[in-house]
């Protein structure tokens, strides 16, 4: 945890977002990150949850949050209504990734995404030693009921990206219990565990 | 004695009656030489007015929308699951109020009110209302309770086309809207559905052109027939799978081979139209109707939704039913939509529910939940 209190990989999504930005909020969720980004860089914008649940939590934090199915992509939303268009640790589960990065430079003047890194060491030794679908932190999930059905490496979505003509404005990798590293900056596609990038259409 | 009440209602409740003399015009062109609109209140108004709710009925509504009249009423009103101590519209916090619409049968001027042009009731006289002209009176109504912004405006169905309508056109005096299975228009189905209500009770023997009271007489079949076909749209085909399924009144399940009354569906149906009949003015439902039918802020606007809630200054919560095919998600997703062409704050939940059009009446937890989260967010500002 940092000092506002979200969890490290928020904590740099929130250091991306301009004073008074206006965002969106791709999967939601509770609405914490969007009630920090309200409190401390006056943001303004909406996010989009299908988790029941999450929305009515949402709703209590005090944010606008709009029952959404991102498979549905962002129709609902003019080209670059926002300033940043933000989705954090959702990518790996929608269904058509490659559509939504490209609705999300659309709407948005930049993108913000965060996922975790399949080729994570950890990872890769999980799968090669155990034999076993791989879990860990980020990916606490059994193969039969994950909703990760989507998984990609730092490398892979570097890939996806330039085949896009998405440029990358910003890469941080997490490794370890959310920390940043040396390491973790020098080898990221096996050190680091969460990838954060910060793109937009070039 | 033991309080006969649940302990989250509010109790009991009695009405109240407004009487405005100052003349109203109205969008039909007619003008009202004065009007009296019947009301509910619950809960406290706080010392600077600034936690009063206003509550809009649906089309068959009145403005007994919580608590009881009295100790032996086998209901309580129509938005008991949503209005009490600790429920969405919570009466611990909030001042709410409640008014029978204009045009009604239940205590504000309507058709059954005496026109005093004439000394008889108005009937078929009673001018048609628009929405608009609810929101012209009952800001009257505001004014006499000396609430010059409604912390909220909420309602379901054409009540939250109502709080709508409020927020466009008294922008400054709705802080948020509520609109609950509310569509930004009828679409043409709805209209086709009301028509055929309307040609029900029009084309009854005893409808007399809309003056059946002078003859002492009713459209009574029509209307039971109009609340019918009402009640089966306002369900789902689950919910009525669910409730009555193929099951038949006889215990043997022997068919009559006749007419009488041999499935459940049917004999519920017969029920729900013949009590309708007992509390309702036929002229008031056909006038509901065409309110709806005519209700259409964009229209003025070129069709652009966005650009008639464009100038309002709510924060809104929309809420549907996945069951609900009358005014179905897809008409609250346009108002949201609409709202966020223009940038306005807005919360949406598409609720799932089996109950239809009629789920917005229920307790239905999700519903409840949202709702409440949002009424919670809502300053009050000083306590009472």
């Amino acid at each position: 945890m940092s000092q506002s209190g979200l969890r490290a990989d928020l904590d740099i999504v929130a250091s991306w977002v301009g004073e008074g930005s206006r965002v969106l909020d791709l999967g939601c969720g509770d609405g914490l990150l969007l009630r920090h980004l309200f409190d401390s860089r006056q943001a303004t914008g909406y996010g989009l949850e299908i988790d029941p649940e999450k929305i009515t939590q949402s709703i209590a934090n005090g944010i606008n949050v709009i029952q959404s199915d991102l498979d549905q992509g962002l129709s609902d939303f003019d080209d670059q209504a926002f300033d940043q268009v933000i989705m954090t640790q959702t990518l790996q589960a929608v269904q058509r990734p490659r559509e939504l990065l490209l609705e999300m430079v659309r709407v948005g003047r930049e993108g913000i995404v965060t996922f975790p890194n399949f080729a994570y060491y950890r990872l890769r030794a999980h799968l090669a030693l155990r034999g076993r679908m791989p879990m860990s932190g980020a990916l606490s999930y059994g193969w039969y009921e994950t909703p990760n059905i989507h998984l990609c490496t730092i490398r892979d979505f570097e890939i996806l990206c330039e085949a896009l003509s998405i440029r990358i404005l910003e890469r941080r990798v997490l490794s370890n219990n959310y920390q940043q590293s040396f390491a973790g900056n020098l080898l990221p596609n096996l050190l680091g565990e969460i990838a954060l990038y910060r793109f937009c259409q070039s | 004695m033991a309080v006969p009440y649940p302990a989250d209602s509010i109790g009991l409740v009695s009405p109240q009656t407004a009487v405005f003399d100052q003349p109203l015009e109205l969008d039909s062109g007619h003008t009202l030489p004065g009007f009296e609109l019947a009301y509910e209140t619950y809960g406290t108004l706080n010392a600077d007015a600034s936690n009063a709710v206003l509550v809009c009925h649906a089309l068959s509504g009145t403005h007994h929308a919580a608590g009881y009249h009295a100790d032996d009423d086998r209901k309580p009103g129509w938005w008991e699951a949503c209005i009490g101590p600790g429920k969405p519209l919570d009466t611990e916090r909030f001042f709410v109020v409640c008014s029978n619409n204009l045009g009604g049968c239940h205590g504000s001027t309507g058709p059954t009110s005496l026109n005093p042009a004439t000394g008889q009731p108005y009937g078929a006289d009673f001018p048609l209302v628009t929405v608009r002209d609810w929101v012209r009176s009952q800001a009257l109504l505001a004014d006499h309770l000396g609430i010059q912004r409604w912390a909220a405006v909420a309602g379901g169905s054409l009540g939250g086309m109502q709080a709508l309508q409020w927020a466009i056109d008294l922008p400054e005096r709705v802080a948020n809207v509520v609109a609950i299975a509310a569509a930004p228009r009828l679409s043409a189905q709805n209209i086709a559905f009301n028509e055929v209500a309307r040609q029900a009770i029009r084309s009854d023997p005893e409808f007399h052109e809309g003056r059946y009271q002078q003859a002492g007489d009713r459209p009574r079949r029509g209307l039971m027939l109009a609340r019918m076909l009402g009640h089966i749209t306002y369900l789902s085909e689950a919910a009525m799978r669910e409730k009555f399924g193929r099951d038949q009144r006889g215990a043997n399940g022997d068919y009559g081979y006749n007419f009488d009354v041999e499935f459940e569906v049917e004999s519920y149906l017969r029920y729900q139209g013949q009590s309708f009949v007992d509390r309702f003015d036929a002229n008031t439902y056909l006038l509901m109707t065409k309110a709806l039918d005519y209700f259409d802020p964009a229209a003025e606007h070129g069709g652009n939704l966005g650009e008639a809630l464009a100038n309002t200054q709510s924060r809104y919560f929309i809420a549907s039913f996945t069951s609900d095919w009358r005014f179905p998600p897809s008409a609250s997703r346009e108002i949201v939509r609409a709202l966020l062409d223009t940038n306005k704050s807005v919360s949406y939940a598409e609720i799932e529910a089996d109950h239809g059009h009629d789920a917005f009446l229920m307790p239905v937890p999700r519903y409840l939940e949202s709702f409440s989260a949002f009424m919670h967010g809502i300053n009050t500002g000083v306590a009472t």
